[in-house]
């Protein structure tokens, strides 16, 4: 039971990585690509992870990949405010010469 | 199956991943291609077998290489960075193709073929002082082969310490940046020393924690929440030689007291491992962070 | 075929890869980065050699970590030295 109910949700996972990939080759600028790629990053590794907690064997394999997951959402959130920003400023930059 | 699929997936995302980085038009598309290459390629490495490999790789190809290729493409600040199309040398693509097949040939039977050097460096194991493989041959069977490498880190710093850049202006950092950077830091420091002293044990090691410790302090210091390095800071000096002289210090006395050069007594050798690793780490790291950070005078002042 | 010829396959293929790139980019840079992409290809050679065998060889592991710092160090060094080398260029054309 519980080894279908975390393939359910890891499918799930893997379906906003797939959705997020899409979203990164086929959205026209920026913004909206950075919004497609973050919420593969927090959604589908979330799922992922969550899915594998169901099946992992001990307490300590769920804490590493709790804590592998806060990192990577941490990192990805400010990351993408970088990008978001180096974007908005040449955007400015961009204007100001036009 | 499974296993196929997976081996097919990474041999054909490296190949493209490979060619791309090789032909595509811009350089800087170029150099993001090579990062995700690496990244790819530590991977490749735990599916090989290779932990320690993918974490040196995970820290150093993906982390340090991409840093050190992105700041040298911002200062050359090349304006002819397309690819020139050169007229393709056949003659040259046709030599290589050859070659391609004569060494598939040569390697294809090497799969077969097995190596005593395994069971060798298990039966001497107990004696090494340490207890994983790895640990075992870098800092006792084959020791050389460390302070040798520590000495061409050593030489490279000296060689890039040799030529002046121009400095460029590291942009003001931004306050979240700041702040994940200063949560960052000490999570690095902790996990680097974790590696560091997991090496005796399990993969990890004095490379891997260097390489893990290096990228924090690059982050900090393109954060700028740490000062310039500064050749003249007593501190670096010392951090950077340390490495190399405990390294020499430790043969020296191992010739003149015991048996031959980096021959270690049995009593002492886990001790004298550890703390080789504990100054090759802090070298390794301070280097690195020389290397990709460093104190940039002017040209032309 | 199994994994480790797979492996070692693409280890060549990378080393002529990178050699190849080599004759054609004029860049330094991107010069640097080929050679990267070839040492890797002997890299991956020496890492699929090691495990070709239930236990996996730990001399092999152990001179392909020490081969990794070493190259960064040359690609470090390398990359420093075509950086001056452009500056000085622009400073000579002013």
């Amino acid at each position: 039971m519980i080894e279908w109910l975390s393939f359910v949700v890891i499918s799930a996972g893997v379906f906003f990585f797939i959705a997020g990939t899409v979203g990164l080759i086929r959205f026209p600028d920026a913004y909206s690509r950075l919004h497609a790629i973050t919420k593969a990053d927090t959604l589908g590794l979330g799922l992922v992870i969550f899915g594998l907690i169901m099946q992992a064997d001990s307490l300590r394999n769920v804490i590493v990949m709790l804590s592998i997951w806060l990192l990577m959402m941490a990192s990805a959130a400010t990351a993408c405010q970088l990008l978001a920003r180096y974007q908005q400023q040449s955007d400015k930059e961009m204007q100001r010469d036009d | 199956m499974t296993d196929w699929l997976f081996d097919g997936v990474l041999v054909s995302l490296l190949l493209a991943l490979a060619i791309a980085s090789i032909f595509t038009k811009h350089l800087f598309n170029s150099i993001m291609l090579y990062i995700a290459f690496g990244l790819l390629l530590a991977i490749t490495w735990a599916r090989l077998g290779a932990v320690d490999l993918a974490l040196a790789e995970a820290a150093i190809g993906a982390g340090i290489t991409g840093v050190l290729l992105l700041s040298a493409y911002a200062q050359s600040n090349s304006d002819n960075d397309q690819l020139q199309k050169r007229q393709m040398p056949w003659l040259a693509f046709a030599f290589l193709i050859l070659i391609l097949i004569w060494l598939i040939q040569a390697v294809w039977s090497l799969a077969g073929h097995s190596t005593t050097l395994i069971d060798l460096s298990q039966q001497a194991l107990p004696e090494s002082g340490v207890s994983h493989p790895t640990t075992a041959v870098l800092l006792n069977f084959r020791a050389w082969d460390t302070l040798l490498e520590l000495g061409v880190l050593l030489l490279a710093f000296l060689g890039a310490r040799q030529l002046a850049i121009q400095p460029y202006k590291l942009p003001t950092s931004w306050p979240l940046l700041t702040v994940w950077s200063q949560i960052l830091a000490p999570i690095i420091v902790v996990v680097g020393g974790y590696i560091l002293w997991r090496g005796t044990s399990a993969p990890g090691g004095a490379f891997q924690a260097g390489a893990l410790l290096a990228a924090g302090a690059i982050l900090l210091r393109l954060t700028q929440i740490i000062p310039p390095l500064s050749w003249h800071s007593l501190w670096l000096r010392g951090l950077v030689l340390m490495g190399v002289s405990l390294f020499i210090l430790v043969a020296a006395a191992t010739a003149f007291w015991g048996d031959a050069w980096l021959q270690y007594p049995l009593a002492f050798n886990g001790l004298l491992i550890f703390s080789i690793e504990i100054a090759a780490t802090l070298s390794i790291a301070a280097t690195l962070t020389w290397l990709v950070v460093g104190e940039r005078r002017t040209l032309h002042p | 075929m199994t994994a480790i010829q797979l492996y070692l396959c693409l280890g060549v293929s990378l080393w002529v890869l990178g050699s190849l790139g080599l004759l054609l980019a004029k860049n330094f840079i991107r010069r640097i980065i080929n050679i990267n992409i070839s040492g890797n290809g002997v890299f991956m050679v020496m890492v699929a050699l090691a495990s070709r065998e239930e236990t996996i060889d730990p001399v092999l592991q152990a001179l392909v970590v020490t081969g990794l710092v070493v190259a960064v160090c040359a690609t470090a060094f390398a990359l420093r030295l075509s950086v001056a080398y452009a500056q000085s260029k622009q400073v000579s054309e002013r």
